[in-house]
């Protein structure tokens, strides 16, 4: 509709274009740390003199008879001659953590995320949200100190391990960053949820258990799985918990109670002190460009899921249908 | 109610009291351990050679400085992108609508990058790339903006809160009534006109909340400053951009991790974990009372 022409000045014409560029920056800015952190690394896979004393680019990946080993290991030992350059146990020590983290981040999550969307009263709700946004505001530095300092000596004593320093405190430090995550995104998914679909199991004279556990999880399911690839990779990415907690020992095996050492805390520990350009410091930012991949790669999976999800919850409310006839509808599909 | 259902209410109540039991553990220690170190001195003073003597001025101001340049440099982009995706995508023709999903999926993805790579991301393009280039078009012999500084740590941190800025403020825009922007347009005001004197003045609470949430976010960050321009022990506060510069959150990390005496260090860990936890608690309670503000106006 145009009604008679309002002039716009000049500059507010060049304010918008402004404006339109700033709007990029977003994707400039995942473009360029993309670029800058891989450039970094670039070498290592053009260069033919790159990782020579390690035996190439493979070296990376591959066990190798180390002079003074009975047998081919892998080991990241950067410090030394030859400095080992195997990231194959910084990987295994990432996995390690991050599992054992979701072990203990998903229950707590899903099952506060259940209490507080099924069974608390609507007062305790509001409070309690307000606490998990605070927990979800501390700094990680604050948790990996928390652990470091104080749980660690507890747990060690608790159940007497070797090392008061493990991927297991880790983990309880790092379910602190991840379960906020995994709470938030789960309470979300279960409180959209049609309610019709609830009524219906409750009407059919389900009990409020049984349509929690076989109606409105299953129906919130799509949400909790993005919530838990979202908190995958938090907890991947998370740095200076499991630098402070973690014991930082590149050690292989999958025992929780010994020490691990991820890529993050790998990063964060050496960058500082190698030299700039050598092997050691582009492989320290091909970890990285690892790491943005990765967490780029879930990023887009959770997306994904969460867009799909809101994409078919819409759908059902613009359905053209009065209450009752959908209300009968639902009860339909449920019953069949 | 049935035995299931008290199983199911006991059972996840069991998990959030677990949660709340362990946020409440952390506020509680730190609390008890960290308040008899408090006192003037420990506010004013920079910390001795030790790092357990003294106080935390320099790490005090460090954290004020790069926060506060972070937020000059990172909120002005991240609001006209939140009003760009919420008053102008919609209405861009057809290029508009498809920018508009590039942009978010970005953002979106920004959020996730961790904050470690930023860190790698911050040395390999603000420092490496534009500080050495401008040493380089400069002719600086020795390396002045090529190497970590305060500037550069800014700026890391401005990209790493950015996504929390954009999506804020195009919440806050979007709850803005239409009938505003109608009433605005039908007057006669031009959209720029609409958008900064009818729109964003009925949004502002929801914007500053984002910018709030932004602040505590950035504050807290020590993995994207560890190689960009945090100092360890650096009594004498940065007086450039281009100066190193001390920091609450990489305190705490330096002390917790390379004190020589762990015991003799423990009451000022706990003092300076107080304060940054008490800036975070602040925070968080500043960006609700923005929110709920929010919410009312809208």
């Amino acid at each position: 509709m145009k009604l008679g022409r309002v002039r716009t000045p000049w500059w507010h014409r060049a304010i918008e274009r402004l404006i339109a560029l700033f709007a990029s920056s977003a994707i400039l800015a995942v473009i360029a740390i993309g670029v800058f952190v891989f450039r970094q690394a670039w070498p290592l896979l053009i260069d033919d003199d790159a990782l020579t004393d390690q035996g190439g680019l493979a070296s990376l990946f591959r066990p190798r008879l180390w002079p003074g080993y009975d047998e081919p290991l892998h080991v990241w030992q950067p410090v030394g001659f030859p400095g080992k350059l195997d990231v194959i146990p910084l990987v295994v020590g990432t996995l390690k953590i991050t599992g054992l983290t979701m072990a203990i981040a998903i229950p707590l999550g899903v099952g506060g995320a259940v209490f507080l969307s099924e069974v608390a009263p609507r007062r305790v709700r509001e409070w309690v949200k307000a606490a998990v946004e605070l927990l979800a505001a501390v700094p990680s530095v604050v948790v990996g100190f928390f652990v470091l300092a104080i749980l660690a000596g507890g747990v060690q004593r608790a159940f007497d391990l070797t090392y008061r320093l493990n991927a297991f405190v880790a983990a309880i430090g790092l379910a602190f960053a991840v379960v906020p995550v995994v709470l938030t995104i789960t309470e979300d998914a279960l409180r959209t949820v049609p309610r019709e679909l609830v009524e219906a199991s409750l009407a059919l004279g389900a009990r409020r258990w049984q349509t929690t556990l076989g109606v409105t999880l299953p129906a919130a399911m799509p949400g909790i799985a993005a919530a838990v690839v979202l908190g995958f990779g938090r907890a991947i990415g998370e740095t200076m918990i499991v630098l402070m907690a973690s014991g930082n020992a590149p050690v292989m095996g999958l025992d929780p109670t010994s020490s691990a050492r991820t890529l993050t805390a790998t990063i964060a520990a050496e960058l500082g002190e190698v030299t700039p350009g050598s092997d050691h410091w582009r492989v320290l930012f091909l970890l990285g460009a690892l790491l943005f991949v990765v967490t780029f790669a879930l990023n887009e999976l959770g997306r994904w899921v969460v867009l799909r999800l809101r994409r078919k919850l819409r759908a059902e409310e613009v359905a053209p249908v009065s209450g009752r006839a959908r209300r009968a509808t639902a009860t339909a599909e449920v019953a069949s | 109610m049935s035995r299931g259902d008290r199983w199911l209410a006991w059972g996840s109540g069991l998990a959030l009291a677990i949660v709340l039991f362990a946020t409440s553990a952390l506020f509680g220690v730190t609390l008890f351990e960290g308040v008899p170190r408090l006192d003037l001195a420990f506010f004013v003073e920079a910390p001795d050679a030790s790092m357990v003597g003294g106080g935390i001025a320099p790490a005090l101001v460090g954290t004020a400085l790069v926060t506060l340049l972070m937020t000059v440099a990172g909120v002005p982009v991240g609001v006209a992108t939140g009003i760009w995706l919420a008053e102008y995508a919609p209405r861009a023709g057809r290029f508009g609508p498809r920018l508009a999903v590039l942009v978010r999926a970005a953002v979106a993805n920004l959020a996730g990058v961790p904050s470690i790579v930023f860190g790698l991301f911050g040395l390999g393009f603000f420092v490496l790339f534009v500080g050495r280039g401008l040493d380089h078009a400069l002719a600086e012999g020795a390396p002045v903006w090529g190497r970590p500084g305060l500037l550069w740590a800014s700026l890391t941190l401005a990209v790493l809160t950015l996504p929390v800025v954009i999506v804020t403020t195009e919440e806050a825009i979007r709850a803005v009534p239409d009938s505003l922007r109608e009433a605005a347009l039908g007057v006669g005001a031009t959209r720029l006109d609409t958008v900064f004197r009818v729109v964003l003045p009925r949004a502002a609470p929801g914007i500053w909340t984002g910018v709030v949430l932004a602040i505590g976010r950035g504050a807290g960050e020590v993995a994207p400053i560890l190689f960009t321009g945090a100092a360890n022990y650096l009594p004498e506060l940065p007086n450039d951009p281009r100066d190193m510069f001390m920091h609450l959150g990489y305190h705490v990390y330096a002390l917790s991790t390379q004190s020589p005496d762990v015991d003799a260090s423990r009451p000022t860990l706990f003092a300076t974990v107080l304060v940054l936890l008490a800036l975070a608690f602040l925070l968080n309670l500043v960006a609700s009372v923005l929110r709920s503000r929010a919410r009312r106006m809208a």
